[in-house]
């Protein structure tokens, strides 16, 4: 394969994930002509409301998909290898070893009937062929690392044994087991107690600094984009409509979602403490409407936002907009 | 959960005395059983000594007071034809049973199980499609065809196997695949929706992205949690498998409780017929309890339903 040196960590390329009924007759486009890219060490964010088809771009990243779903189009390109040809052996050596994920729902993510020191060394053994002692100590060191208190009691307890918030931890530990390149973590939706929510966000961020990985976080949550990341995609029915570096977006958001999203983030300093929710509902993603696809709920929209899909529009200072705005908006400014 | 208990207990009992009302009834519809032990033209009297000895002279309502009266003081009475105790009769044929049913029960499981895992790992394929025509063929095969067809084709045609009778592996062997058959249908349907939701499972997920091999996956995460669902219903299917198997045991003439039943039918002998199924029906009732019970422990949700 043709090695192309200025590829970063990650490059993802018109990418389309479908899930099909079982008849082929719904089509869901869960994630619809995406493209992203993330380099080495950097904080990416995904926002988006719930169905955006924020985890299915993620499981597609890694290709742990439900049988329904399909990866139709597209190129992924991780440290210059092309992850959609990779055969399923190949891509056994990339899970938990150079792209790890941590699930959305702790609670569930981890096997009731085993051991959490069995269940962290796991990685480990399959990857590194380790023996169980010596990934059970490696599980001990891990426990510790994501600061899990007395980790040898905790190594041999099964997971109903533990709190939601520790779980997680859990979770982001066999995570961080091989020293991935790349850690994807979706938000958990159960949402956990503040406090525990904001140490485990901690946790993350000196995790990555101290492995120097890169970090692709999923969330609802533009305060936390705020906190965490250096650049941020915006998705919306599957599609990125506006993509670049956080601190642009959110002081000019090109894209009228966007806009919208960051009203909605309630502010300490609002001492009406409102919360401008987007009125209306996302389009059912097996029948999308003709044109843009927040058309309906838009303030800005009109006629030709109706009648014609807006491409992804490329604007100054390595950003992204899929709205005809944006593109007026650049028209202007290049004259 | 004191009052769960005690409202399935209640339920329980209930249900034991209607099978009793219910069994005593139908037995005495079959016909007159001193017909059957007296030789061909006795007299009356005859008749009515045999009548007055087994108290088939008093008034139905009578019977059944006594029957019910003894079967408190947990004696359920004499057999008219081979003129011993009942329960007897009962333990006696009690091992054979038990051992067909296990055998059956192992032989429905190894079938049962690796089909079900087999059919969830390729659902909507090949082989899952060949595993749903097989459950269905299963599920509605009746015992009796599926062993005549084993005796003509073991038996009479091609003379490997005893069509009757105990004693050698070799006599075990039809009558436990005749009785497994629709056990192994009904394991393997579901092996495969319990694996199914195991396989949608968030650990399963979590399983594959940290690159585990599939058999790995499927092997350890899915196999273990898949099971438990399985393993209890093959508990109660036990219990059930010695209490069905008349037909079987009656085709291959297996010395077991369901052929004492058929003979104690065919001789209209009333108390080996009204043990047998009381007794079959109180272990029914029994495992059923104890699962709801378990099941109420295990789940809150149950057991705060009203
Ligand atoms: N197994 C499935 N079969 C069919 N459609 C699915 C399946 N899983 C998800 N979808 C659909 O795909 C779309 C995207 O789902 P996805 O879970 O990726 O959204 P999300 O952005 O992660 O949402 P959330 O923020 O709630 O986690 C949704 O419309 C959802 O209904
Ligand atoms: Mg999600």
């Amino acid at each position: 394969m043709a090695a192309t040196p200025n590829r970063p960590l990650l490059e993802i390329d018109n990418l389309s994930t479908h899930y099909v009924s079982a008849q082929g007759t719904r089509v869901v486009r869960a994630v619809d002509d995406v493209s992203l890219r993330i380099s080495a060490g950097e904080t990416l964010g995904i926002v988006g409301e719930s169905g955006s088809g924020k985890s299915t771009l993620a499981l597609s990243i890694l290709r742990v998909l439900p049988p329904a779903a399909q990866i139709v189009s597209g190129q992924m390109w991780f440290e210059n290898e092309d992850l959609v040809r990779k055969t399923d052996t190949e891509m056994r050596h990339v899970r938990g070893k150079r792209i790890a994920m941590i699930l959305q729902d702790p609670m569930a993510s981890l096997n009731p009937l085993f051991t959490i020191g069995n269940q962290v060394g796991e990685p480990i053994r399959v990857h590194e062929g380790t023996r169980r002692a010596a990934a059970w100590r490696r599980a001990c060191d891990l426990l510790k690392a994501v600061r899990i208190p007395s980790p040898e009691t905790r190594v041999t307890q099964f997971p109903h044994e533990m709190s939601g918030g520790m779980r997680q931890r859990i979770v982001g530990a066999i995570g961080i087991a091989c020293e991935p390149r790349l850690l994807i973590a979706d938000e958990p939706t159960t949402s956990l107690d503040l406090t525990i929510q904001a140490q485990y966000l901690s946790l993350l961020r000196d995790l990555q600094r101290e492995h120097g990985l890169a970090l692709i976080f999923i969330t609802h949550n533009l305060g936390i984009v705020a906190k965490m990341c250096d650049q941020l995609v915006v998705m919306y029915a599957g599609r990125v409509v506006e993509s670049g570096p956080v601190s642009r977006i959110f002081n000019a958001p090109a894209h009228p979602y966007t806009k919208a999203l960051l009203n909605s983030i309630p502010r300490m300093t609002d001492n009406r403490n409102r919360l401008t929710a987007i009125e209306g509902q996302p389009p059912d993603l097996s029948s999308l409407p003709r044109g843009c696809s927040f058309a309906a709920r838009c303030p800005a929209a009109f006629d030709r936002c109706h009648k014609e899909t807006p491409p992804e529009f490329n604007l100054e200072g390595g950003r992204t907009a899929r709205c005809w705005l944006a593109s007026v908006a650049m028209q202007s400014g290049a004259a | 959960m004191k009052q769960f208990v005690t409202r399935r207990l209640g339920y329980s009992l209930l249900s034991l005395l209607v099978l009793s009302l219910t069994i005593f009834f139908f037995v005495r519809v079959t016909g007159d059983p001193a017909a059957l032990l007296v030789e061909p033209g006795a007299s009356e009297d005859d008749i009515a000594a045999i009548h007055h000895k087994f108290g088939l002279d008093k008034p139905l309502w009578a019977q059944y007071g006594l029957f019910m009266m003894s079967l408190l003081r947990g004696d359920f009475g004499q057999s008219f034809y081979y003129q011993t105790p009942v329960l007897d009769l009962y333990f006696d044929r009690l091992p054979n049973s038990l051992l067909l049913a296990l055998v059956a029960m192992a032989f429905s499981l190894a079938v049962g199980i690796p089909t079900g895992i087999l059919a969830a790992v390729r659902v909507g394929r090949f082989w899952d499609s060949a595993g749903k025509l097989f459950a269905l063929l299963g599920l509605s095969l009746p015992s009796f065809f599926v062993g005549l067809v084993l005796i003509l084709l073991f038996s009479v045609y091609l003379g490997w196997l005893p069509s009757s009778g105990s004693g050698g592996v070799l006599h075990i062997l039809m009558p436990a695949f005749a009785l497994g058959w629709y056990f192994a249908a009904a394991h393997m349907r579901l092996t495969r929706s319990s694996m199914l939701e195991v396989l949608g499972s968030e650990y399963v997920k979590l399983a594959r992205l940290k690159g585990l091999p599939q058999s790995w996956v499927i092997g350890k995460h899915a196999f273990k949690n898949a099971l438990i669902p399985v393993v209890t219903l093959a508990g109660i299917n036990l219990v059930l498998m010695i209490n069905v198997a008349v037909v079987v045991e009656t085709v291959f003439a297996w010395p077991g409780v369901g052929r004492l039943l058929y003979e104690g039918i065919s001789f209209r002998d009333f108390p080996v017929v009204q043990g047998i199924v009381i007794m079959g029906g109180t272990m029914i009732v029994v495992v059923n309890l104890l699962v709801d019970v378990v099941y109420a422990v295990i789940d809150p949700r149950i057991r705060l339903e009203k």
